[in-house]
């Protein structure tokens, strides 16, 4: 079965990054949801973030 | 008179999302005493907006983009000092809120994976510079997306959605408002049942008006799949509208495909229309431009608006075929409906004035007034020029600094006010969209103002009709029937669609010629 086609058959689980009220809707809705206290990462300095996110992709990508 | 006062409060490191500050900014302007308030985040472009409102103060001037600032203009000192003594006391309830919910809030996508053991969507809407980097880390996690943030690169959104093809996972987005999985709306999405019809869009209001129509007949959707508006560009090469389109194929659950978008980049279209027809199910597809051509062949039925594309699928699902009309009530009624406004008008015609929450229910307006009244004015296509005007008050230069049009009916409010001081108006046309994330009362938001607008024309001699749809359904949070009633009680002409409402605002702003030639089937 495609990755897709199983996920139609899942509950759906939902991790939430940015807008607070998202994840309320869904908590009202029973639906399982994390809400993330998000802030930029790297201080709010974008290239510092790229540049952090771009380290991890290293690191995955070597495993 | 004491002179206004300037005052900033600036909280380091202390990010709120956008919802939350434009809820304390407004919050804030209506307290006593309080001429102007801004609640942003420093970012340098937010920086300049507060200078531009003669609200950086030194201390905001110094604040970087993880700081918070608050700033207000008041009448005095002390009631600036309220002010932003008020303004702790919202941040302060909100983290009291957070915290006697008793859950623990995670920091990090990876962490939060580890809070919610089997999470299968990421749903991200931080701010555009931050969320690609945010939809990377949830695909490379094995996480599907739902990216609501605008703001991101196009060549971030082609780096995206290959890596969701790589791992068979969806990449809805960005800027991607409405989707319904597996029976959850997400985002904007109105409060549908689950059935068989399955959809793909790069539209969000497009996706409520043809699955709110398609419950309001008490047919459901399978699966709804929004893809973003770029999807279809040259460079996404429709990239995940393909996925999407691949999987509901697959889908045992789903009958019917509708697709909805704008007509594709001349590359991707041949594509598109390959893959329906090897879809190997009905297809309805909804490309809403200039020039597209309606109907059917073997298994694909091209509509023109996005309520055809609801009847049309209603229609493949019974096995009958479908005739597009433009009102859905009797002629006899309709007739007597515009006959009715137009005497109230006091004069032969006057000009329309849309003014849209919904981007693509915009654009389905400009394309329907069009052909009826000639040349129609419109942010959404520069240069544009003409009588009567569409405006998308959803677009940029409405929302910097403020919130959507769905959320916060203040700039439709001032609009409305304006439309009805201009004598050549005669109708003012609205969509009032409800459903999840939208405002708690969008009727009752803009009732007020219609009532005011009415009284205005009046005290001029003059007439204005008001015309609108509402896009919900009965198992919407606002109660579809109750928002139905408030609008009509300020004297609104409501109608069951977009596309409906458009049309009687053509009648009653073009009288009998355009009512007859809609009549006649010549739209």
């Amino acid at each position: 079965m495609s990755p897709l086609a199983a996920f139609f058959r899942q509950e759906l689980r939902v991790i939430n990054l940015g807008l607070e009220q998202f994840a309320g809707e869904l908590d009202r809705l029973g639906v399982p949801v994390v809400h993330v206290a998000w802030s930029p990462p790297a201080g709010g300095d974008l290239k510092k973030a790229a540049l952090l996110a771009s380290l991890t992709d290293e690191d995955e990508d070597d495993r | 008179m004491s002179p206004e006062t300037i005052r900033s409060l600036v909280k380091p490191s202390a990010y709120q999302d956008s919802v939350t500050l434009l809820l304390l900014a407004r919050q804030l302007r209506s307290g006593p005493g309080v001429v102007e308030a801004a609640a942003l985040m420093a970012t340098p472009s937010n920086r300049d907006l507060l200078e531009q409102s003669g609200l950086l103060t030194a201390e905001a001037a110094k604040a970087g983009s993880n700081d918070l600032v608050i700033a207000v203009r008041a009448e005095s000192a002390a009631a600036a000092a309220v002010a932003l003594a008020e303004s702790e006391a919202f941040l302060g309830a909100k983290r009291k809120r957070l915290e006697d919910s008793g859950r623990a809030l995670p920091r990090t996508l990876e962490s939060a994976r580890r809070h919610l053991p089997g999470a299968n969507l990421a749903l991200i809407s931080v701010p555009g510079a931050f969320a690609a980097l945010e939809a990377k880390k949830a695909l490379r996690l094995g996480l599907h997306v739902m990216l609501f943030s605008d703001n991101v690169g196009l060549e971030d959104e082609v780096a995206l959605k290959g890596l969701a093809v790589q791992k068979g996972l969806l990449m809805m987005g960005p800027d991607c408002g409405t989707a319904i999985l597996n029976g959850v709306p997400l985002g904007f999405a109105n409060a549908v049942p689950r059935g068989r019809i399955g959809l793909v869009s790069a539209s969000g209001t497009g996706l409520q008006q043809v699955t709110a129509l398609l419950a309001s007949q008490g047919e459901g959707v399978s699966q709804a799949i929004g893809v973003g508006g770029r999807d279809l560009s040259e460079a996404v090469g429709g990239l995940m509208t393909f996925q999407a389109l691949d999987a509901l194929a697959a889908d045992p659950t789903t009958e019917i495909i509708v697709m909805i978008g704008k007509p594709p980049a001349p590359a991707v279209r041949a594509r598109v229309e390959a893959r329906l027809r090897a879809a190997g199910k009905p297809c309805v597809l909804a490309l809403l431009g200039q020039g597209v051509k309606e109907g059917r062949d073997a298994t694909v039925h091209a509509v023109a608006t996005l309520e055809d594309a609801a009847w049309a699928a209603l229609a493949m699902l019974e096995g009958r075929p479908y005739i597009p009309q433009p009102f859905s009530i009797p002629a006899m009624e309709l007739r007597e409906c515009v006959e009715e406004f137009c005497r109230a008008l006091r004069r032969e015609d006057g000009a329309v004035r849309a003014l849209y929450a919904g981007g693509t229910l915009a654009h389905e307006a400009v394309l329907i007034l069009e052909p009826l009244l000639g040349p129609i004015a419109t942010n959404l296509r520069p240069g544009s020029g003409g009588r009567h005007r569409v405006t998308d008050l959803g677009a940029d230069e409405y929302t910097v600094g403020r919130a959507h049009p769905m959320l916060d009916a203040t700039v439709r409010v001032e609009e409305i006010r304006k439309a009805a001081q201009d004598p050549d108006v005669a109708v003012i046309l609205l969509d009032v969209v409800l459903g999840h994330g939208a405002a708690p009362d969008p009727a009752g938001d803009v009732a007020a103002a219609i009532e005011a607008a009415r009284a205005t024309a009046k005290m001029a001699g003059r007439g204005l009709a008001v015309v609108a749809s509402v896009i919900g359904t009965a198992g919407d949070p606002q109660d579809l029937a109750a928002q139905c009633a408030r609008l009509e009680a300020a004297g609104v002409w409501v109608l069951p669609s977009n596309a409906q409402a458009v049309r009687a605002a053509a009648c009653i702003a073009g009288g009998e010629p355009v009512l007859a030639r809609l009549l006649e089937g010549r739209p």
